[in-house]
């Protein structure tokens, strides 16, 4: 498989999130606007490009009953290096995703791909793997959260289309709302998949 | 394809998982030590930031730097920063809190004028219903509190018995808020009565 298709098949083909249905929780949980799910997309490509560089760098030095801890200590440390560098450079944003950095470390994806391709595969092809899944994820992030931003607050990347006093569909900034976008997105991207 | 793999001995599981989390501490502890004081500034120009917000303008100290401690009913230490003009006190900065509201604690900043008026509020951390209590960082309901004095201007919602103007639908929240403004006005009051 050339490096181009692996980068590609992560953004459609085996989107992570509308097709695989990896990681869920921060894909439900921070998506209240695009400027949200950009800024989570992107903190994830970055730790899962580089964790997944230097996990096929190191695959054959790592016994593999000890694989999962020795990659997971990998993911932790660069998600605890992108939290400390967002705290300092992007506060603001950083307070807007909270939690949910931290909680990179738990992202299935992260581990999934780590598991199922950086650790059998060149370090190349792991690096477009990582960036493919990676700006796939983004993009259902951006998608999610545009859509609920622009049904739940009237707007969207924070520039305002509604005046202050009109009423929004509140529930797609609360929790049920997540649900019920990303099942109509998840239907969308199922009839198109099929088509191509 | 592979070379051959470390085998999964004893030995070789405890060296490997050893090595791997001593280069991520090292590498942590690298990026830590140059993002502290970054973060640490961050964290200042926030506070400091907030306090700008609620004060009279005017001020020739460093307001994050000059602060009071009060205790307010529960023993909880509030901090009053205090912003000077030369030797006088032109106004206070308060950060209050509430545990009345609707999902968690809620944090104001309340800028209370040197003679007793409420100056400015600014919203430093709530938890409510997006779209409803949220409403309260809107000029529409914290805007009647501005350039009130508590004297005459009863901090409690009108149902119980106050001049505030609720926000519809959100009477939880809006009784909270009054509470976290009276909780900073009377340690205001306290801070008044301690230095005359």
């Amino acid at each position: 498989m050339s490096n181009w298709k692996t980068f590609t098949k992560g953004l459609f083909k085996d989107n992570p999130v509308f097709v695989m249905l990896l990681g869920m929780c921060p894909v439900l949980g921070v998506t209240t606007s695009a400027m949200n799910g950009l800024g989570m997309g992107l903190a994830t490509t970055f730790v899962l490009t580089l964790s997944n560089v230097v996990i096929s760098l190191i695959k054959n030095l790592i016994p593999d009953k000890v694989r999962i801890p020795a990659f997971i200590v990998v993911i932790a440390s660069f998600v605890t290096i992108v939290d400390l560098c967002m705290a300092g450079y992007l506060p603001g944003l950083h307070s807007q995703l909270g939690l949910f950095i931290p909680l990179i470390v738990v992202n299935c994806i992260v581990l999934g791909r780590a598991e199922s391709f950086a650790s059998k595969n060149k370090t190349i092809p792991a690096l477009f793997d990582g960036l493919g899944m990676g700006l796939g994820f983004t993009i259902a992030l951006v998608a999610l959260g545009g859509v609920r931003e622009i049904l739940g607050s009237g707007s969207i990347f924070d520039f305002k289309f509604v005046s202050d006093n009109a009423s929004t569909l509140l529930i797609f900034v609360m929790p049920p709302g997540a649900f019920i976008a990303l099942g109509y997105i998840i239907a969308i991207t199922n009839k198109l998949n099929k088509k191509a | 394809m592979a070379p051959k793999k470390l085998e999964s001995t004893f030995i070789n599981m405890t060296i490997v998982l050893t090595c791997v989390a001593v280069v991520s501490a090292f590498s942590l502890g690298f990026v830590y030590s140059k993002t502290k004081a970054r973060i640490q500034y961050a964290k200042e120009q926030k506070k400091l930031s907030a306090i700008k917000d609620v004060i009279l303008p005017g001020f020739d100290n460093r307001p994050d730097k000059k602060v009071i401690l009060v205790s307010d009913e529960y023993g909880v230490k509030l901090n009053a920063y205090v912003a000077m003009k030369g030797q006088k006190v032109t106004s206070y900065a308060i950060k209050t809190y509430t545990k009345q509201a609707f999902s968690g604690e809620m944090w104001l900043m309340v800028g209370i004028t040197a003679d007793g008026k409420i100056n400015k509020i600014k919203t430093l951390e709530q938890k409510e219903t997006p779209g409803l209590g949220t409403k309260i960082t809107e000029m529409k309901f914290k805007g009647q509190f501005f350039g009130k004095d508590p004297a005459n201007f009863n901090i409690k919602v009108k149902k119980d018995g106050g001049d505030v103007d609720s926000i519809t639908a959100a009477t939880v929240t809006s009784r909270a808020y009054s509470d976290a403004v009276g909780r900073a006005y009377n340690a205001f009051l306290k801070i008044k009565t301690t230095q005359e």
